[in-house]
């Protein structure tokens, strides 16, 4: 078994892989259905996963329900993303203590135990790889999530049922799997309820060899096949990038940010679901026994001191810290990384509690490219 | 695990300082204060004119804070620290012999390597903006002579008790610099000019051809600034100014500095002005 | 040239004095418009190409800085008239204009206003006269209001 390779594994072999990881001392972690919504969770085996469970998804709306079927993976993607596993909401970066004039300053250690993930959307190997590029790509690359992604062993699985806010297919990065995984699933429902499977690392071929599989046979990739162009063609909906970068590059003073400005509540639940957002804001806490702490937790351009700069923040209304939201995901991330910001994965429509929708927000200005506010009447 | 990093190398923590203790420090004028820094080990890291150091005050924070001396003066690196808020403010009182840490150097320069033979370097500095300029005006006004160009350093504060480093602009007259200094309000005893610092620009009969320009200083003095050298004929694409934002990790990883297309700690501070910031300055966030 | 900028010109104050054709020549490259409360009429750096003749409602003139948003350095009225960097050298607005409330105003083209000048000098020695006149005046009181006179210090 090599990188590249195929196979089938049933839902017993699924459960053995799971088993497989515990008992190799991953934490094992997977999607499960709990409140309300299908969030990550540590599992055991297969039962822990949300069989039945079906989410519907639209602009402000996120819901799921049990639909009593064997389908494991039948939903898209729930408000958690994998960001949080290598790039944690909160984290000590070091710990210090003052006496006598003299300072001592300790690193926290790693924690020991690698991660393995089960269930990993092909839009969520994507931003991975973008904060990949954002995190660890510089000059000064963050150690701590390079050390945690090069230990985390990553189990995909290719999505079937797409819900209304996906355009992973505009952002050409699913529903198939392309890089990122060491092994990925495509769970199979006509015939017999098994996975094909694709190999994408030494490491993921060593797994299988554990397991009990099949050779993967014609029918097999052909009904593999049809799950991802069934959900190609059931995607949700879509944002047209041709230009896309320029044109909000040109449209810095269009009418629509005022307008999105009177629905957005500046909530940031937008970048709390994102998956590529990184924004992070670092402070020193000192504790009453003395000791100094440097914490780095995610912060949010919807806040309004994140631009604080003495005498005021840099961005005081909606209008502009949306702006600054949206130009910086969908154009700017270009210029910084030399990629999108945006994987796709329509959390942002799904979280937002008015229900405003990037793409919509993007053809707006699309149609009418080059409208200014100040435009009057002459 | 006892963070290893070696002055300027960032292989194991990026948001570790390195101590760094006060072995001198000058009250300025304005709320400014000059802290001399020499590491607790090895040496201060080679840095280049213009680029900033993340200062930490041991229990308050950290701020964004440029070299204010010049690149391989020997000893001690010295931050010009204006009093603005809780940190600056520790800094700003931080005796002889306290601890402070430093992480960096980081961003862009100003470039004065660049210098064509013969081209002259004007430099405008709005208030404590005359800070991050000092260092490559030293050493710009070191070089003049044997076929360099001249220097042109124009200054302006708020008022006559703003002015910063008054000794080394007279130091630099005397080494044959044109220098000028303007308030925008005078007070009583002053001699000197009172107008804003670009009417300083016609009396400075530098040569246009292949000159170089530095500003540094509060953002509307930098967009007009700009605009009258380009409109003097100064090559836009020559002219170089100094972003401020707000920073907090220094290295490109946070977020908070990002002005369009830049994270202004890793693209900047320093950027040309023709093609870049003529555009950036016009970014209204009402 | 529109007879609704005549009549609005005629009666406006900058041009107090001025004979027929002279107000005639300035109508002959204006027209009226009116602008919402909050919207500019023009940007610091755009080319000068306009200069508002303001007969209803108020004009602020304002720099922006980064964190401190927009600041206003100067309110003008009906009456008064708003833009006056056409009239020389780099013919670029130096301020962003805005309007405060509902606003009305006579738009003259500049670079037309400037070619029909330079073909009427005793007209165009009126018109920049009383150009002269304004721009002395708003400088005279800038520097009132630099001195801070309402300051602590005036305590002294």
């Amino acid at each position: 078994m090599d990188a590249g390779d195929d196979a089938v594994i049933d839902l017993d072999g699924l459960d053995r892989l799971i088993a497989l990881l515990v008992a190799r001392g991953y934490r094992t972690i997977g999607p499960v259905a709990r409140d309300g919504a299908i969030v990550h969770g540590e599992v055991a085996g297969a039962d822990d996963l949300p069989a039945g469970w079906h989410d519907i998804q639209a602009p402000g709306r996120y819901r799921i329900e049990q639909a009593g079927d064997p389908e494991l993976f039948g939903w898209a993607v729930g408000p958690a993303s994998w960001k949080s596993e290598f790039f944690q909401p909160t984290e000590t970066v070091w710990r210090a203590t003052m006496s006598d004039g003299a300072l001592s300053l300790r690193v926290p250690p790693q924690p020991d135990r690698p991660v393995a993930i089960v269930g990993a959307r092909p839009c969520e190997l994507a931003a991975l790889e973008v904060l990949d590029r954002v995190l660890a790509g510089g000059e000064v690359p963050d150690d701590r999530y390079r050390a945690r992604r090069a230990g985390t062993l990553i189990v995909a699985v290719e999505c079937g049922k797409p819900s209304s806010t996906c355009f992973c297919t505009s952002m050409d990065t699913g529903p198939d799997v392309r890089a990122g995984y060491d092994l990925a699933l495509t769970e199979l429902l006509v015939g017999a309820h098994r996975f094909y499977v694709m190999v994408g690392s030494e490491a993921g071929a060593e797994l299988l060899e554990q397991l009990h599989w099949t050779a993967a046979t014609e029918d097999d990739r052909r009904a593999r096949q049809d799950v991802v162009d069934g959900a190609r063609a059931g995607m949700g909906r879509s944002l047209e990038t041709e230009g896309l970068a320029a044109l909000l590059g040109r449209n810095l003073e269009h009418p629509r940010w005022d307008e999105v400005a009177e629905r957005c509540l500046s909530c940031g639940n937008c970048t709390l679901v994102c998956p590529t957002c990184f924004c992070a804001d670092v402070k020193d806490v000192s504790e009453v026994d003395g000791t100094i702490e440097r914490r780095r937790s995610w912060a949010s351009c919807f806040d309004v001191d994140h631009s604080y700069l003495h005498g005021g923040p840099i961005r005081p209304t909606t209008s502009s810290r949306y702006r600054q939201w949206l130009t910086h995901k969908l154009s700017t991330w270009w210029d910084q990384f030399d990629t999108s910001g945006c994987v796709g994965c329509g959390r942002c429509i799904a979280w937002c509690p008015v229900g405003i929708d990037i793409t919509e927000e993007a053809a707006a200005i699309r149609a009418t490219d080059g409208a200014l506010t100040q435009e009057d009447v002459r | 695990m006892l963070a290893e990093a070696t002055a300027g190398s960032w292989a194991v923590a990026p948001l570790v300082p390195m101590p760094y203790v006060v072995v001198g420090r000058r009250e300025e004028a304005a709320d400014v204060v000059t802290l001399s820094l020499e590491p607790t080990q090895g040496a201060v890291p080679v840095f280049r004119h213009g680029q900033f150091n993340m200062v930490t005050s041991f229990g308050r924070g950290e701020v964004a804070v440029s070299m204010s001396s010049a690149p391989g003066a020997p000893g001690a690196v010295e931050h010009s620290i204006r009093r603005v808020g809780s940190v600056t403010a520790a800094l700003c009182d931080a005796p002889v012999g306290s601890l402070v840490g430093i992480r960096g150097p980081f961003g862009t320069s100003w470039g004065i390597d660049e210098v064509e033979d013969g081209a002259d370097v004007v430099v405008m500095a709005g208030g404590i903006g005359l800070a991050p300029l000092r260092g490559a005006v030293r050493d710009l006004v070191a070089r003049q002579g044997a076929g360099r160009g001249r220097v042109f350093v124009l200054a302006g504060a708020r008022s006559p008790d703003q002015i910063l480093f008054h000794d080394d602009l007279m130091a630099w007259e005397q080494a044959g610099a044109h220098v000028g200094i303007s308030v925008d309000v005078a007070a009583p005893g002053w001699t000197g000019l009172v107008g804003v610092v670009t009417a300083l620009l016609p009396g400075a009969p530098f040569e246009v051809p292949g000159s170089l320009a530095l500003l540094c200083g509060p953002e509307i003095m930098m967009r007009f600034g700009g605009r009258a050298l380009v409109d003097r004929g100064v090559d836009a694409g020559r002219v170089r100014v100094s972003l401020e934002r707000n920073m907090q990790c220094g290295i490109g990883l946070c977020g908070h500095c990002q002005l369009g297309p830049l994270l202004v700690c890793r693209d900047g501070p320093i950027v040309r002005y023709g093609g870049l910031a003529d555009a950036l300055f016009m970014e209204r966030n009402r | 040239m529109s007879e609704a900028a005549r009549n609005l010109l005629s009666g406006h104050a900058f041009l107090a004095g001025f004979p027929p054709e002279a107000i005639a020549l300035v109508a002959e490259q204006a027209e009226p418009a009116t602008f919402r409360p909050g919207v500019l009429l023009f940007r610091e750096g755009s080319p000068a190409d306009v200069t508002y003749f303001i007969t209803k409602g108020s004009v602020s003139i304002e720099v922006h800085a980064p964190n401190r948003g927009p600041m206003v350095v100067e309110t003008l009225r009906a009456g008064q008239v708003v833009g006056l960097s056409w009239a020389a050298p780099p013919f670029r607005y130096q301020f962003d204009a805005r309007a405060v409330d509902e606003v009305e105003v006579v738009c003259v083209d500049t670079a037309r206003l400037r070619v029909a000048l330079a073909e009427n000098p005793v007209l165009g020695f009126l018109l920049l006269d009383r150009l002269a006149a304004v721009i002395l005046e708003r400088l005279q009181a800038t520097r009132i209001r630099l001195l801070d006179i309402y300051g602590k210090s005036d305590a002294r």
